[in-house]
């Protein structure tokens, strides 16, 4: 499986990620949350920033079910979900995901059919630190 | 009052060439990029040692100093190239068309080369991540254009009732084109609705029908004055109206961060181009529209002002895009069907509807729309002849 090659920027949400947490960068003079991260605010051009926990709920905005030619971790799970989620906190941030059965488990682990737009959904963490998202009413 | 639009009908395209397209071309690269200009001087009827001025694709691997080398060009005064992949494509024409109007060049070549169907393939190499926006999408398995494109589809399906059928029916239109183009990939190939229905799944709900061929070849254009065009032995092709388009708070092909997702750079491009036209959509004879993916037809439609937000699907249906609809569409099959050399195969159709030459002719054709990838940073032509 794929690792985040992270970037100066992003490295903040990928180390809350690994103690479980979704923080996303918010601009400490002004409020606005932003993603993907960056060094300037584009509401008020501020370069101060903070890491804002959020609740980690939200709701399914698109998804894919991705089949082969795929890489090799990925077409043996294929076909597996893609989830958009629009955070709850910051409607505005979609956060590209996978909808699984529980932390951790396999990116195929809840049926397609089960998976509509404008679904509930709930962060969880990978012991790896990645986010998934788990059904609030599975 | 508006600025005096500048570039309006200043240049002209004069010369198109290409080389065969094919899975597989045993040329490299440079060669193909060789040959498709001097096929596109030679159309013009301008020896290469006049060309002072070059644009391609920042994707482009032969660069300016390689193809003026090979090809004898003069002494080059203005040469560019334009980022994010298939968004480039009319933009390279544009820059040329801004350098020659503002005199800084006086014969301009764009081009593109390209080795797809030979070259390295994103979803096979498990090493080589690309950094922001990479990050925040391939640990999930968002590993190819067509899984970003099949987000948005799902979504305007969603909200809009787009249906697969309003896909297949651009994909049809372009087969049906292809079907009439000996130059085209899928020339003896016709596609049906059943075909269509129970091909295999690429990304749902994007079927292996809604994505591009995978191509080898290369074309490229020849751009002077207006005032020189006239001279040129073929029917000149004015670049009526030209533009590029990055929306404020776009984040390229994954655009899911920003308020809208569906309103993409062709928005932001379509504006710029209808204010400095005397055109308008409905004066538009044919289009030339990007499709690496169907999906970006109902989205192009609706930016460019074909169609009010959310109709693009309903626009394709009842044979609008076939010759003799509303919109005949990627006449010589697009990326779809003719070849997928990043859309500069768009823009050679869009030059030869205007000269009267296309295979799948749209009688009488004055005004044509090109456009480049729409999803990325992109931009657009209006080309009148
Ligand atoms: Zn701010």
């Amino acid at each position: 499986m794929l690792t985040p090659v992270v970037d100066a920027d992003g490295t903040p949400f990928w180390e809350y990620a690994a103690r479980g947490e979704l923080r996303v960068q918010t601009c400490a003079d002004c409020g606005e949350p932003r993603f993907p991260p960056r060094p300037c605010c584009p509401h008020c051009r501020s370069f101060d920033h903070e890491w804002r926990p959020l609740s980690g709920r939200g709701r399914i905005w698109s998804y894919v079910l991705p089949h082969p030619p795929l890489l090799p971790d990925y077409a043996e799970q294929a076909p597996y979900n893609v989830i958009l989620v629009e955070l709850a906190d910051a409607p505005r941030i979609r956060l590209v995901g996978n909808l699984v059965s529980e932390a951790g488990a396999r990116l195929d682990s809840v049926p397609a059919d089960r998976i509509r737009i404008g679904a509930r959904v709930q962060a969880v963490f990978t012991p790896e630190g990645l986010p998934q998202w788990v059904l609030e009413r599975p | 009052m508006a600025p005096m639009a500048v570039l309006k009908d200043a240049t002209a395209i004069v010369g198109i060439g290409q080389t065969p397209f094919a899975k597989q071309l045993p040329e490299t690269e440079r060669a193909l990029a060789c040959r498709a200009i001097l096929a596109a001087l030679d159309d013009a009827g301008i020896a290469p040692d006049e060309v002072d001025a070059l644009a391609s694709y920042t994707m482009e691997e032969t660069d300016e100093v390689e193809v003026a080398k090979a090809l004898g060009l003069g002494g080059l005064t203005f040469f560019s190239k334009v980022g994010y992949g298939g968004g480039g494509s009319c933009a390279t024409v544009a820059h040329l068309a801004a350098a020659i109007a503002s005199g800084q060049a006086t014969v301009g070549v764009a081009w593109r080369s390209r080795k797809r169907g030979s070259g390295p393939r994103p979803w096979k190499n498990t090493t080589v991540q690309l950094p922001t926006p990479a990050q925040w999408t391939r640990p999930f398995g968002l590993l190819r254009p067509a899984d970003e494109i099949a987000m948005l589809t799902r979504r305007h399906m969603h909200e809009y009732g787009t249906t697969r059928d309003h896909l297949f029916n651009v994909a049809l239109a372009c087969r049906n084109r292809a079907n009439q183009n000996p130059a085209a990939i899928m020339y003896d190939r016709p596609l049906t609705r059943e075909m269509y229905m129970t091909s295999r799944w690429i990304s749902e709900p994007l079927c292996l029908f809604d994505n591009c061929l995978e191509t080898d070849g290369a074309l490229a254009c020849v751009l002077v004055s207006a005032e020189r065009a006239r001279d040129c032995r073929r029917t000149p092709v004015y670049v009526h109206s030209a533009a590029q388009g990055l929306p404020a708070q776009h984040h390229g092909m994954v655009n899911y961060w920003n308020d809208d997702p569906l309103t993409g750079p062709a928005w932001t491009a379509a504006r710029h181009l209808w204010k400095h036209a005397d055109l308008t959509p409905d004066d538009i004879d044919v289009a030339q529209i990007y499709d690496a993916f169907t999906a970006l037809i109902p989205l192009s439609l609706e930016g460019y002002g074909f169609c009010a937000r959310g109709e693009g699907g309903a626009f394709t249906e009842g044979g609008a895009l076939e010759i003799g609809g509303r919109l005949p569409l990627n006449t010589s099959g697009g990326g779809l069907s003719e070849a997928y050399v990043h859309g500069f195969n768009l823009i050679t159709e869009g030059v030869r509807q205007l000269r009267g030459t296309s295979t799948a002719q749209v009688p009488g054709a004055a005004a044509c729309l090109v456009t480049a990838g729409e999803g990325v940073p992109t931009s657009a032509l209006l080309l009148r002849n």
